[in-house]
């Protein structure tokens, strides 16, 4: 049979009808209309001129590295201010600086050199020195050259030998800025000079800056906590430990802590709240057990309502009633999976196989009995899947409460974000919450496996599979 | 009467006891952790809680009551406001239809690459996992409130972070649907020389199909929710109103917003269950 042969005698097979070509033709193109109708409907090109590069490159380093800051007033060049992240709270106190008394403390990347300057090395291997009357930078890269800058009769800065400037160098009016890499920036204005070296990792992340272990680092400070002598007379070192770190004044270990115990609480009794409830109403919206077709109506009704008015907006009106915190998270979870859990477990209940139950009263059971060793052993496994799968999503469902104004980690984490300056510890927070999101996942997607081999399907796809079997 | 049993029934019997006395104990000591966790969840949120609890309690229907009270005032006019909102909550059903429709499509291909039947590569399986995973694992309002730092009020951002987030969950199950698929047809077309390409089109990609459309469908439903949500951080549409409207308390227009959107869900999630019991050939 050659293929004009085959088309003709099979033409209901092999040929594509006219109609069902057209249909998929339509379909495509109805997709196509959409997308473009979207992507102007949603500025989608406008994402060019709102992304900029540098904005963002800046964001993602603060996520991963600090910075501190030198600072020099042209009018007071003795008084030099080093700083971390430029903060009045938490500023080193050296030898080139008017010392209110406090201890000396300076960073080991400052030091005086022969001329009364002070040095500021960097990760480049290069130097910029601050004197009285100049900034100089030395063995930079790509330029052997000392570059010198300084301030005109105008007051404005200008580079004393121009012949050969490298390209990170920027000279405006008002403003020299150097700037090799994100790591490093010297900044000369008219009326001061600005340094700013970056370093990567979290700083102070153990202890914060004016605290007593600060000094020691955190493997000497639990050392210290087995022995030694009190860093602090008054407290033994390892609850000075637990303290200092939990009160961390820059990452707020207690605090954010506290808020992801809240916000696991929050998932985890909200399921279980809604499981409690749900579990006893399914049972008396199937048909199986309760014959009363008004009841189930009634909780069906009930089922697809509180299902339907979204967590979103059940968390609004608990959110009226029980201020910010943790009950409103619960509740607004638990009514919305009562709703939830309650309906996927009527229609798994009406879906059990009839003979167990047939055999459980043949040996005269009374009906309840019938209930509990008939349908029950059925549902079980689904129903611990579904909720331990509820638990899971709720999780996630928890942070996103808590940003809505129910507190925990999410309420934390919006305002973080809305300071718009520390975003390692908006980093910080992502990073508990995946933590502790994957862990979830992974926990209940074990025991979900274990209960009844395919932990992604959904409750009915549960029960076709498992009624295939 | 026991005497008079045999002694292998009397054996099988005293099996049985223990089994009962061992169940009942594992039964006795679940309880007793269950109650133990809401006991101390119940600490927990009664000290984080701004109110407590039994003090809320009989405030719960305060709000409700509020709102219903203040449309009842505004008088016949009120459903004109829902007519005002809709193309908000247009708008808003445009954001999660198109971010649902790009997140299905780079779901389909971090799929494609995650399945250890059609990728022979151990290592691109387990970095196309992970990559979904992550994906995955963030909330959309954490990607989302970056993104909208970063780029200014808009929808783009909640965009961006719906079709992160769908890909990472949809890829998830297309992968695991792709994995269960039965691999003869697959095999059938290797033995006539097809290519990589024809046999996941005609190998893969029909007998998935009804499965991956089922999980998409369920999905939009799942991201109507999430771009109202992200609408109250700054992303627009019918959230964002909502929000104003909670703030400046006019209580016709909450309300007249909540019905639009607790009517789109409720729609939502009968046409969906249809559609998904259709495709998967399921009556209930």
């Amino acid at each position: 049979m050659n293929r004009s042969e085959i088309i003709k005698n099979y033409s209901d097979i092999v040929v594509t009808k006219f109609s069902s070509k057209m249909w998929s033709t339509f379909l495509v193109l109805g997709i196509i209309v959409y997308l473009i109708i979207a992507i102007l409907s949603l500025d989608i090109s406008q994402i060019h001129k709102k992304w900029s590069p540098e904005r963002a490159s800046l964001f993602a380093l603060d996520t991963y590295a600090h910075k501190d800051h030198v600072t020099m007033k042209w009018s007071e060049p003795d008084d030099i201010i080093i700083s971390f992240e430029g903060s009045r709270w938490s500023q080193y106190v050296g030898p080139y600086q008017k010392s209110d008394g406090l201890p000396e403390r300076y960073p080991e990347w400052t030091s005086i050199g022969p001329e009364g300057e002070t040095k500021i090395s960097f990760k480049n291997g290069g130097f910029a020195n601050l004197y009285d009357d100049k900034v100089t930078i030395e063995n930079w890269p790509d330029t052997k050259e000392t570059l010198v800058f300084r301030l005109d009769a105008q007051g404005k800065p200008y580079v004393e030998n121009v012949d050969n400037l490298p390209k990170w160098i920027r000279v405006t009016e008002n403003k020299i800025e150097v700037r090799p890499s994100l790591y490093e920036r010297v900044q000369v204005y008219s009326k001061k000079v600005e340094v700013h070296r970056y370093n990567l990792g979290w700083n102070y992340f153990w202890f914060d800056f004016d605290s007593p272990l600060e000094p020691y680092g955190i493997w000497n400070a639990i050392s210290l906590s087995f022995s030694g002598d009190r860093v602090d007379p008054n407290i033994s070192n390892f609850s000075l430990l637990i303290q200092e770190f939990l009160n961390n004044d820059m990452w707020h270990h207690g605090q954010i802590l506290w808020a992801l115990l809240e916000t696991i609480f929050m998932a985890l009794l909200g399921t279980l709240l809604a499981a409690l409830l749900g579990f006893p109403l399914a049972f008396f919206a199937a048909y199986n057990v309760t014959p009363f077709k008004f009841v189930r109506t009634i909780l069906r009704r009930l089922f697809d309502t509180l299902r339907g008015i979204d967590f979103l907006i059940w968390s609004l009106i608990f959110l009226r009633a029980f201020g910010p915190g943790p009950f409103t998270g619960i509740f607004a979870i638990a009514i919305t999976d009562t709703g939830t859990l309650g309906k996927l477990m009527s229609e798994a209940i009406e879906n059990t196989e009839e003979k167990q139950q047939e055999g459980v009263e043949s040996t005269g059971a009374n009906k309840t009995l019938q209930h509990r060793f008939g349908i029950i052993p059925q549902i079980l496994p689904i129903f611990i899947s579904q909720t331990l799968y509820y638990l899971e999503s709720n999780t996630r469902g928890a942070v996103i409460i808590g940003a809505m104004g129910a507190g925990g980690i999410g309420l934390q984490l919006l305002g973080a974000i809305n300071t718009g300056t520390s975003w390692e510890n908006v980093m910080y927070m992502s990073l508990l919450i995946l933590g502790v999101v994957i862990f979830m996942d992974t926990m209940s997607a074990k025991v979900r496996r274990a209960l009844i081999g395919d932990e992604t399907l959904g409750a009915e796809l549960q029960l076709a599979k498992m009624a295939k079997k | 009467m026991q005497s008079s049993l045999p002694e292998n029934l009397i054996k099988i019997e005293s099996n049985l006891k223990s089994l009962t006395r061992t169940r009942s104990i594992y039964s006795f000591l679940s309880i007793a952790a269950l109650i133990a966790v809401i006991y101390s969840g119940l600490i927990v949120a009664e000290t984080g809680n701004a109110t407590s609890i039994w003090v809320g309690l009989p405030k719960f229907f305060d709000y409700p009551v509020d709102l219903f009270v203040g449309s009842w005032e505004y008088g016949y006019r009120w459903n004109l406001l829902l007519l005002e909102y809709l193309p908000d909550l247009i708008s808003t059903i445009n954001m999660a239809l198109f971010s649902t429709a790009m997140g299905t499509l780079l779901a389909f291909f971090l799929s494609i690459f995650s399945s250890r039947n059609l990728i022979k590569s151990k290592t691109t399986v387990l970095i196309f996992r992970r990559i979904m995973d992550i994906c995955r694992s963030f909330p959309e309002l954490v990607i989302a409130l970056v993104l909208l730092y970063l780029l200014g009020k808009s929808a783009l951002p909640a965009v961006i972070a719906i079709i992160i987030h769908t890909a990472g969950a949809l890829g998830k199950l297309f992968s695991e649907a792709i994995e269960n698929v039965d691999k003869n047809p697959i095999e059938g077309l290797e033995s006539c020389g097809a290519s990589w390409f024809t046999r996941i089109r005609f190998g893969v990609v029909t007998q998935a199909l009804p499965l991956f459309l089922t999980y998409t469908i369920l999905r939009f439903e799942i991201n109507i929710r999430a771009s109202t949500i992200l609408g109250f951080v700054g992303a627009g549409g019918i959230g964002e109103q909502l929000y104003t409207n909670i703030q400046w308390k006019y209580e016709a227009d909450t309300i007249a917003i909540m019905f639009l959107l607790v009517s789109t869900i409720i729609a939502l999630d009968y046409l969906s269950s249809y559609w998904r019991k259709s495709l998967i050939g399921l009556k209930s």
